[in-house]
C-alpha cells in the first residue's frame, strides 16, 4: 500500500520558526494560533537569524520554548521596556514581545505607553482573552462588564471594578504610534486578517517605520468555563462589540507599505 | 593627562563613557540627576544608546534587555528609585548578566530628603530584590575614588556575571574635585556565549531568570553562590590609614570613612594611637582583615551615616572579642570630624567593654546630642 505521507498531501508541517515541542497550552486555547502566525510571518520573511522574542509573565512566559528564535523572559509587564533596550542596542534585529492582558494592560501599562509614545522600533503581539490566564482566570483590565471571574465571581460591577480598557483605541492617540489594529482568532478568516496584520507589523519594524502592536481577541476556554467551540462563539458574540475589529492607526508612512 | 576640576555625578558618567558604556537607561531623581544629563549629551553624540525611561522600572528593565545582549551597560538613581529598581535588579541577579547600577544614596525612608546618607546600605548589600543573590558593592570616598571605580565595576560586573554597585551618596555625587579621568577606550563588545543577538548561524539563546523545577533553582542558586564565594576572595578591598600602632581603629566607608579621616588625624596631632581602615569594597566585605585589626586593637569606633547598618558586619568580623563603639548621624545629617573627634577622645579615655549592640548605647547617648 502506498504511503499517505508524501510531500503532495502535506497540508500541515512546522514552520521553521518553531522548535519542535508539544505546546503546553489549553486544549482550544489561541494561543497556540497566535504562535504559530508568528511563526510563519518570521519563517516568509526570512527573519529567524535576526529575531529576538521577549516573552512576558502570564501563559506565554514560555513562548521560548517553541520559537527557533533568541529569546529572553520578562518580569511582569515590563517586556516593551526589555524589547527598548535590546533594540536600542542591536538596532539591526527585529525585536518583539509577546504578552497577554494582564501582563499589558495591567502592571505593564507604563512600559507600553512609553514604548508607543517614543515610537519604539518594536512589535507587539497583544493577546486579549479579558481575563488572567495562568494565576487561573481573575478579573483583567479587559474583563468585560458582567464577566464572572475567580476575582469578580458576581460578574465585574463597574461601580466597583471601573471599566475595560480598549489599548488599541488608547494607544492609536499617540502621536509615536505606528501601526495599531485589532484582530480576532475566532474563525479562519478572521485568523488569516490576524496572519497579514502580523506581517505587517513586522514589516513596519524591518523597514525602520516605528511602533507596531497587534492586539488579538482570544479565547481561554479552561478559565471561562466553556468548550473551544462555545468559546469562539463566545468571543464573537461578546468581546468584539466591545472590542471591535478594525485599524486604529496606520501612520502615513505605513499606509503605503504593500504585502 | 591633566588633571581637571569635575563634580561626581558628571565625572562618574564621562568615566562610565571613556571605558567603553554602551547604553544608558535612567529617570531623574535627585541629587543624581547630572548622571542622567551628562550622558544625555554624551551618548548620542558618540552614537550610543540613551534612553530617558518613564520611571525606574523601565528604566532597569531596559538594562535587563541591554545586557542580554552583551553590551556594557548601566543604570543610576537614588534611594526611592532604586527602591522601584529592585524587581530588575533581582531578576537581572537570577539571569546572571552584568550590570553597573550607580547608586546615589539619600535620607531615608519614604521620601526623606535629598541630604546625603548611607541608609541604603543593607538595601543593597544584603541584595535588595527578592531571591539569594549578591550584588558587588564599592563605596568611594572622593570623587576621584568614584572615577577609578567605575572601570572597576564594569569589569568585575562582567567577570562574575553580577551587578556590581558603585554605592556613594550626594556629597560626593556633587562636589566638584580635582581628578584624573581614564582615556577614551574604543568600545568593543565582548562575545559571550549566552548573548541574545540573533541565532544567525547558531543555537538559540535564551535568557530567563524561571527555573519552575526547584531541583533547577537550587542549582542556579548554588552556581551564584559558588560565584559569590569566589569573589568574596579575590575582590576584597579597603584603604588603612595609620593602622601601624593604633589602639583604636575607627571603620567607615565612603563619605564616613572620609570625614573620620579628618578627625582620626586630629586625633593623631593630639597623640592618640587611632588608626582609619576605610572598606571600599562592603559586598564582599573583608571580614577577615576586619577580625585582624580587632584583635590587636583596645577598641573599634564604627562610624556611619545611618543607625548602624554596617556595624552588624563589624560585629560578625570581631565577634564579641573586642569592644565596639558606634557613632551615627541618621536621615540625612553629616557628622562634623569634631563629633567624630570627640568620639575618639572619648573612647580613647574610657575603658571600652563589650557590649550586647553598641547601636543600643549610642542610642541613648543621642538623646543629648540631638536636644
Amino acid at each position: 500500500m502506498a504511503t499517505l505521507i508524501t510531500p503532495e498531501n502535506l497540508v500541515y508541517e512546522r514552520p521553521e520558526a518553531f522548535t519542535d515541542t508539544p505546546t503546553h497550552y489549553c486544549p482550544g486555547c489561541t494561543h497556540g494560533v497566535a504562535h504559530r502566525l508568528i511563526a510563519e510571518v518570521l519563517e516568509e520573511m526570512g527573519l529567524i537569524g535576526r529575531t529576538i522574542g521577549v516573552a512576558p509573565v502570564g501563559c506565554a512566559v514560555f513562548a521560548y520554548n517553541y520559537f527557533a528564535t533568541d529569546f529572553v523572559e520578562a518580569p511582569h509587564g515590563r517586556a516593551p521596556a526589555m524589547a527598548t533596550g535590546i533594540k536600542r542596542v542591536l538596532p539591526n534585529n527585529i525585536v518583539f514581545t509577546y504578552q497577554g492582558d494582564g501582563d499589558l494592560a495591567s502592571i505593564g501599562m507604563g512600559e507600553i505607553v512609553h514604548a508607543a509614545a517614543r515610537g519604539e522600533n518594536i512589535s507587539v503581539i497583544f493577546i486579549n482573552n479579558a481575563n488572567f490566564g495562568m494565576t487561573g482566570g481573575q478579573m483583567a483590565p479587559t474583563t468585560l462588564p458582567g464577566m464572572k471571574t475567580t476575582s469578580s465571581p458576581n460578574g465585574r460591577d463597574v461601580e466597583l471594578q471601573g471599566y475595560p480598557i480598549r489599548v488599541s483605541e488608547m494607544l492609536a492617540t499617540l502621536d509615536g504610534a505606528g501601526y495599531i489594529v485589532r484582530r480576532s482568532l475566532h474563525d479562519p478568516k478572521n485568523i488569516r486578517m490576524a496572519k497579514k496584520a502580523i506581517r505587517m507589523a513586522f514589516e513596519v519594524q524591518n523597514r525602520g517605520l516605528g511602533f507596531s502592536l497587534v492586539e488579538l481577541l482570544s479565547t481561554c476556554p479552561s478559565n471561562w468555563d466553556m468548550t473551544p467551540v462555545e468559546s469562539l462563539k463566545w468571543l464573537e458574540e461578546h468581546m468584539i462589540p466591545y472590542y471591535p475589529l478594525g485599524d486604529y492607526k496606520v501612520a502615513p508612512a505605513i499606509a503605503s507599505v504593500k504585502i | 593627562m591633566a588633571r581637571e576640576l569635575w563634580e561626581g555625578n558628571q565625572a562618574i558618567a564621562e568615566a562610565a563613557i571613556r571605558v567603553g558604556l554602551e547604553a544608558y537607561f535612567g529617570y531623574p531623581i535627585t541629587p543624581q540627576n547630572e548622571i542622567l544629563e551628562w550622558l544625555s549629551r554624551r551618548m548620542p553624540e558618540l552614537g550610543r544608546a540613551f534612553v530617558q525611561a518613564e520611571a525606574e522600572l523601565g528604566a532597569i528593565n531596559m538594562v535587563y534587555g541591554a545586557a542580554c545582549t552583551g553590551a556594557r551597560v548601566m543604570t543610576s538613581s537614588s534611594s526611592p528609585g532604586i527602591s522601584l529598581m529592585m524587581e530588575g535588579l533581582s531578576y537581572i541577579a537570577g539571569t546572571e548578566i552584568p550590570m553597573v547600577l550607580v547608586n546615589v544614596m539619600r535620607g531615608g525612608p519614604g521620601l526623606g530628603n535629598i541630604a546625603p546618607s548611607q541608609g541604603d546600605y543593607n538595601q543593597i548589600c544584603k541584595g535588595g530584590g527578592h531571591g539569594d543573590y549578591h550584588p558587588i558593592v564599592l563605596a568611594p570616598a572622593s570623587v576621584q575614588e568614584a572615577v577609578d571605580l567605575m572601570p572597576l565595576a564594569f569589569d568585575l560586573a562582567e567577570k562574575y556575571l553580577t551587578i556590581a554597585c558603585v554605592l556613594l551618596d550626594g556629597s560626593i555625587g556633587q562636589m566638584m574635585e580635582p581628578i584624573q579621568l581614564p582615556e577614551m577606550r574604543e568600545v568593543k563588545r565582548k562575545e559571550y556565549p549566552w548573548a541574545t543577538s540573533g541565532a544567525n548561524g547558531r543555537e538559540r539563546h535564551i535568557l530567563t531568570s524561571i527555573y519552575l523545577e526547584p531541583l533547577e533553582e537550587e542549582k542556579t542558586n548554588l552556581r551564584l553562590l559558588k560565584r559569590w564565594e569566589e569573589v568574596q576572595a579575590k575582590e576584597l578591598r579597603y584603604k588603612e590609614y595609620f593602622l601601624e600602632d593604633a589602639e583604636i581603629v575607627v571603620i567607615g566607608f565612603g563619605t564616613a570613612g572620609r570625614i573620620a579621616l579628618s578627625a582620626v588625624r586630629a586625633a593623631r596631632a593630639q597623640g592618640i594611637k587611632v588608626g582609619l581602615f576605610r572598606p571600599v569594597s562592603v559586598a564582599p566585605y573583608p571580614y577577615g582583615r576586619v577580625a585582624e585589626l580587632a584583635s590587636r586593637a583596645k577598641a573599634l569606633l564604627v562610624v556611619e551615616m545611618n543607625s548602624g547598618q554596617m556595624l552588624e558586619d563589624v560585629r560578625l568580623a570581631v565577634n564579641g572579642r573586642t569592644p565596639i563603639e558606634f557613632y551615627g548621624r541618621l536621615g540625612g545629617v553629616v557628622p562634623f570630624p569634631d563629633e567624630i573627634l570627640s568620639e575618639i577622645q572619648r573612647v580613647a579615655k574610657d575603658t571600652p567593654k563589650v557590649v550586647d549592640d553598641p547601636a543600643a548605647v549610642w542610642l541613648k547617648r543621642m538623646d543629648s546630642v540631638t536636644k
